[in-house]
């Protein structure tokens, strides 16, 4: 079968590949870092790790105003993820880590779902090869998910 | 005593306590909510927002930016909240936080935003005791009481209750 550029049939395949790309890209966006993800780690399981001999090194790739009115303390601040500069700070920071590094990232800038910097950064150390990494899961914002909670806070640059 | 006179002075001492009771309630849902920061703003057109300005009036206040989806979803609400209430003494006013002057500008041209937009900073979110996440909303009273905070999407439905409660309510409460 040959296809022609004007073909009513080659325009039809050519729209339902489009389509089903953009629905299996869709889905995959959607299924990673879902809720029950492996490589979630919940705030009360990282605080337990905090208190543990073998912390782990957390980064959060969130904006910068909110690192500095509150972090989780020891986080530094590598971020905004959603943009080149914050990707390219990522990078720099964890290029000298161990693959198997136990490494945290985290945000709260906005509800999970919506947050544009958990998943580039998360995407971008999956890549890099990191083994041991979690993402810390915020359902709704740092705030009212870490900081009401009583969890424990720093505050300003580090 | 009478009868009749017995039942007045019943009457006129369950009134009283009914009315002292909801003073004193009143009261300390007042002292338990926090003064909003008494901070002066300027909006994107360089007007100055000042507190003086917003005196006796219901003030919505929210935290938001334009790279968060959530937050721009939300601003047809507050702006039709403002459309609906702006007559009767409601005040919406919208604080950034990490945007360019530039993309504040574009989004409320294109949206066409009938509220002021300010470009808050770190001082600003900390005057509202820290904001940390997007959006975030307060309620200040006519009495300059923050008297409701939401965090994250917004329950438009209870909030939307909340400033009729408040509109009703005047500055002495």
């Amino acid at each position: 079968m040959r296809f022609r550029e004007d073909s009513p049939v080659t325009w039809l395949l050519t729209l339902v590949l489009v389509v089903a790309l953009a629905v299996a890209s869709r889905s995959q966006s959607s299924a990673e870092l879902s809720p029950g993800s492996a490589d979630l780690i919940r705030p009360e399981e990282l605080v337990k790790a905090l208190q543990s001999p073998t912390k782990p090194t957390i980064l959060n790739v969130g904006p910068r105003m909110i690192y500095v009115q509150a972090h989780i303390p020891g986080a530094e601040f590598v971020g905004p993820a959603n943009k080149p500069e914050g990707l390219e700070k990522l990078r720099a920071r964890v290029g000298s880590l161990p693959r198997d590094s136990f490494v945290v990232i985290y945000c709260g800038c906005c509800p999970w779902e919506h947050c544009p910097n958990i998943r580039p950064a998360y995407r971008e150390l999956k890549q890099m090869g990191f083994t041991r990494l979690k993402v810390l899961f915020i359902a709704t914002s740092f705030g009212s998910d870490w900081v009401e909670k009583g969890y424990p806070t720093a505050k300003g640059e580090k | 005593m009478t009868k009749k006179a017995a039942v007045v002075i019943a009457v006129i001492g369950i009134a009283a306590v009914v009315y002292v009771h909801r003073r004193t309630v009143s009261h300390q849902a007042s002292s338990s909510n926090p003064p909003a920061p008494a901070i002066t703003l300027t909006d994107l057109n360089g007007n100055a927002l000042s507190p003086s300005g917003y005196k006796g009036k219901v003030v919505l206040i929210n935290f938001w930016a334009a790279w968060c989806t959530p937050c721009r979803a939300e601003i047809p609400q507050f702006m039709a909240l403002q459309e609906r209430y702006g007559s009767r003494g409601f005040q919406t006013v919208g604080i950034s936080l990490d945007d360019p002057e530039s993309t504040l500008r574009d989004f409320c041209r294109e949206a066409n935003v009938n509220y002021p937009i300010v470009t808050g900073n770190q001082r600003i979110a900390e005057g509202f005791g820290g904001v940390l996440g997007l959006p975030t909303t307060f309620l200040i009273g006519r009495d300059g009481l923050i008297h409701a905070k939401h965090e994250g999407e917004t329950d438009f439905r209870k909030l939307e209750q909340q400033i009729q409660d408040l509109l009703r309510s005047s500055a002495q409460n």
